[in-house]
């Protein structure tokens, strides 16, 4: 046996899950609610379903008074909470001797030393080696102060073979010189590779199955263009209002918060060509070239609607709007619902547009992606038989309800000859003990393997902001959002855009 | 919503399932295999219980076959369910009398069309389970050694000898966490493993594998030691830098030992049976690694074993079956050496009906393919030991 290649692992085992090696994850920001609801619990999921080294260890940063036990008792209650997997003592005991905690500002050098010696105190005894990823979940505000410090002080690269990775949360940046500007904070200390950017959609099964849909089965692809697609639809509808974070989500807005990262994700992953192979690369490549492609309609309020939820009632509850929420100015134009249209100029999908929308206090929590088919080029049937008749349409509903819809006409039980639209529905699995993973929980597995797949890169965020920056500019110049009843579908104007192509929205 | 149906046919009870799913509202779609299990009345509550588990995460209409005594008249009675928590159907099927010797006549009309059939003993099962009726219209055979009444490294041993693509064995599923950190421990600490040591109770199947499966990837003598388990207590690689191990004494938390650093407690705890069989329908291909582990296992216990018995050619069985494995996944890939063989298997498809006579000459190219990869190898095996 030679040393180097292990003898246990097997390309054909593939029972074995992959472990990440010895490494440790350092959660700046972990009071907040991120850390709490979503961080902590994947990590505890993580290492419940054995994919954490033994010898993992999670370091915590914060402005915060705390001891390391103090610390432990936050995650304890975190995780209890909000968990996907049973709380297991052994499991908790395996985890628990690797937490550590560090107080102190951002700007205070003594607390970066002391993380220096936590991590090294770490190499030491937990056997971490000097791997280590650092989550920023802080304000973008922060990142120059934080990724600056961790360069001063030598965390930013390691030693040996031994890696340093840094993951940041959107938004990535608000327009495209503040990207470009937060790139260059990273990656003037971090390299490329060594920045995980976590779009938490992007770790969802039913966006990953986006890509299985499509090039594992050969009858799709056919139709897969513009000869008989006639139009795509992406919603993310949200049901809830801004709740408490009208600090962050004031002046940025729903296209900002959700189209530039999340719709426009899942359109390339709709539109793009079959990658060479799914290497994170290839993947990437093909995204960025659908992106590029994009092209955006002339005349902006034709074809772009946007609004902002006023009173009403969501869901068997009386809401206040927008402008009633607290910290929120009273002549706040920051919208919190988008449609857009966006051309995509290539050969596959000239002249079909994608319809992007989303929005606070809609009608329900919903996200999908509905390929609307033309209408067959002739019906032998009467006028009065296919009166019922509407386009064929392939649904993939993202979340709730995980599945695959197939919309087509069907005859009407009965003498006449009647036609009506039909669903077909799939449903994926609903959620087993062990299965079925969190987002977060694959994405910070994949930081901690170093798989790099399901991270955009910046060259994908700047290429989005590039297509959202002209409208957003458009929007500023040109008064306030349409309200819209909370609860609705959204403002009139949304209707009257789809209405000009001679189209309309599906309700999802 | 549950139907009874006594005294019935089996298309009887594929109706009832159709009228159970439109007064449902149709839920159950989007099943994606069949799922056999082959019980009887003292476990099938347990096992009925685990499979609509596993149900969530493959939606599949569980088939549940008791057969009772062979005394009387032949006669089926059903218990269909739809919904209630599961996301597929299950029918729980009771066949006495003449019928209990062909339960295949029942299960036939009732499987998915075009989706794989899995079949799992959760008790007793046969030694040779691809050549039981069941079994044989299965892609996959899930035994369990460790429930087995009988010795249970015999019937392991057994099931062994008799091994053919396709089956598996929740002793082995059992394994994977075991075999993740071991591997990982290896991953961490690229040392030359110079031996090795298993710890179970008496009897225990799960260290007959991990032994084996050890001796097949590492080359190398592995002891096999009783303890007081509970399970499997002790995997120990040696190496001249001292060991890397796993002790769990408690059948909960083990304790991780690297050469040159402090131990770790790690999460190790014994898994329900819905976890071990969610695992096992995730992939239905052919494990080539179990595979590996059981043939270094059928060459090294001749007859049953007693624990501790020195085994003067272990190392050597590995090799043989390295290059056995070897020769399997070349051969496997030219369809021509599978011609004798498919002759043979071309009867035993083509018995069921004019249609499928038809398609048997491709079904059975291809069952010939896989079984005469696994008797090039026995051959092989043969030729290398010799």
């Amino acid at each position: 046996m030679s040393v180097g290649a292990n003898p246990l692992r097997d390309p054909q085992d593939r029972r074995l899950p992959r472990i990440a090696g010895p490494c440790s994850l350092v959660i700046f920001g972990v009071t907040g609610d991120l850390a709490r609801k979503k961080l902590m619990p994947a990590v505890y999921d993580l290492a419940n379903r054995g994919l954490l080294p033994p010898g993992f260890a999670l370091v915590g940063f914060a402005r915060r008074d705390w001891a390391d036990q103090d610390f432990a008792k936050v995650v304890h209650d975190a995780v209890k909470e909000h968990s996907r997997t049973p709380f297991r003592e052994e499991t908790w005991r395996q985890l628990s001797e690797g937490f550590r905690f560090v107080p102190g500002e951002f700007s205070d050098d003594r607390a970066f030393d002391k993380l220096r010696t936590t991590v090294e105190e770490l190499d030491e005894a937990r056997g971490t080696s000097g791997n280590h990823a650092f989550y920023l979940s802080i304000p973008p505000g922060a990142f120059p102060d934080v990724v600056g410090q961790l360069k001063e002080h030598g965390l930013a690269t390691g030693a040996g073979g031994s890696w340093r990775r840094v993951v940041i949360e959107k938004p990535f940046g608000h327009d495209l010189a503040s990207a470009r500007q937060l790139n260059d904070v990273v990656s003037e200390v971090f390299p490329q590779e060594a920045v995980f950017r976590i779009d938490h959609y992007l770790g969802k099964e039913t966006v990953q199955n986006v890509m299985a849909f499509r090039f594992a089965n050969a009858m799709f692809e056919p139709v897969w263009n513009s000869h008989y697609v006639d139009h795509v639809q992406i919603t993310m509808a949200e049901d809830i209002g801004i709740g408490g974070r009208a600090g962050y989500y004031d002046g940025i807005g729903a296209a900002r918060d959700v189209i530039q990262n999340h719709l426009l994700q899942l359109m390339a992953l709709i539109a793009m060509e079959d990658p060479t192979s799914f290497e994170a690369g290839n993947l990437r490549r093909e995204k960025q070239k659908v992106l590029a492609s994009v092209a955006i309609p002339d005349g902006l309020n034709l074809h772009t609607a946007r609004g902002q939820y006023a009173r009403g009632w969501q869901g068997g509850q009386q809401v206040i709007g927008y402008l009633d929420e607290a910290d929120i100015s009273r002549r706040s134009t920051t919208e919190t619902f988008a449609a857009i249209r966006l051309d995509i100029e290539n050969r596959r999908w000239a002249g079909v547009p994608f319809y992007l929308r989303t929005g606070k206090r809609l009608g329900r929590r919903v996200t999908e992606v509905a390929v609307v088919f033309k209408r067959a080029p002739h019906l032998p049937f009467t006028q009065t038989a296919t009166e019922e008749l509407g386009q064929n349409a392939l649904v993939m509903r993202i979340q709730p309800d995980e599945g695959v819809t197939l919309r087509f006409g069907a005859k009407v039980p009965g003498t006449a000859m009647e036609l009506r639209d039909v669903n077909m529905d799939f449903a994926y699995g609903g959620a087993f003990v062990e299965s079925s993973p969190e987002a977060y929980e694959r994405l910070i597995l994949d930081v901690l393997l170093g798989d790099p797949p399901l991270f955009p890169q910046h060259e994908e965020v700047e290429l989005s902001w590039q297509i959202l920056d002209p409208i957003i500019k458009g929007w500023a110049a040109n008064g306030r959002p349409d309200p819209y009843p909370a609860g609705s579908w959204g403002p009139e104007s949304a209707d009257e855009m789809l209405a000009r192509d001679g189209r309309t929205w599906r309700r999802p | 919503m549950r139907i009874d149906l006594t005294d019935v046919t089996a298309s009887a009870v594929a109706s009832a399932l159709l009228q159970a799913r439109r007064r449902a509202g149709s839920p159950a779609m989007g099943m994606v295999l069949t799922f056999v299990v082959v019980t009887d009345e003292a476990g099938h509550a347990d096992a009925m219980a685990a499979a609509r588990e596993v149900s969530t995460e493959h939606p599949s209409r569980v088939l549940g076959i008791i057969r009772g005594g062979r005394r009387g008249r032949a006669r089926l009675d059903a218990e269909v369910t739809i919904g209630q928590g599961a996301s597929g159907e299950t029918v729980l099927l009771r066949l006495t009398g003449g019928l209990a010797a062909h339960p295949v006549s029942v299960a036939t009309p009732l499987l998915l069309p075009d989706s794989p059939v899995v079949a799992w003993w959760p008790g007793d099962a046969p030694d040779d389970p691809a050549s039981d009726p069941l079994g044989w219209l299965a892609k996959r055979r899930i035994t369990d050694a460790a429930s087995a009444t009988r010795s249970r490294s015999a019937v392991l041993a057994r099931r062994a000898r008799h091994y053919t693509p396709g089956d598996t064995d929740l002793a082995w599923t059992r394994l994977t966490p075991w075999r993740a950190l071991l591997a990982a421990g290896l991953d961490q600490h690229p040392v030359r493993i110079t031996g090795g040591a298993v710890e179970a109770s008496r009897n225990n199947p799960s260290a007959d594998l991990m032994a084996a499966w050890l001796r097949c990837r590492l080359r190398v003598d592995v002891e096999i030691r009783v303890s007081r388990g509970p399970g499997l207590t002790r995997v120990a690689l040696h190496s001249a830098h001292g060991d890397i191990a796993l002790h769990r004494p408690d059948g909960r938390l083990a304790l991780f030992t690297i050469p040159g650093e402090a131990d770790r407690p790690v999460a190790l705890q014994r898994r329900e049976t819905a976890e071990l069989l969610a695992e096992e329908l995730r992939r239905l291909d052919n494990d080539d690694i179990y595979e590996d582990a059981v043939q270094v296992l059928a060459r090294s216990t001749p007859g049953g074993r007693q624990a501790g018995t020195p085994r003067p050619t272990e190392s050597q069985l590995a090799t043989t079956a390295h290059a056995a494995r070897k020769t399997s996944t070349r051969r496997s890939t030219k369809p021509a050496t599978a011609a004798p063989r498919a002759a043979k298997a071309t009867p035993r498809r083509g018995a069921k009906t004019t249609a499928q006579k038809q398609t048997a000459k491709g079904a059975a190219k291809k069952a010939g393919t896989k079984k005469a990869g696994s008797k090039n190898k026995k051959a092989a095996k043969k030729a290398a030991a010799s």
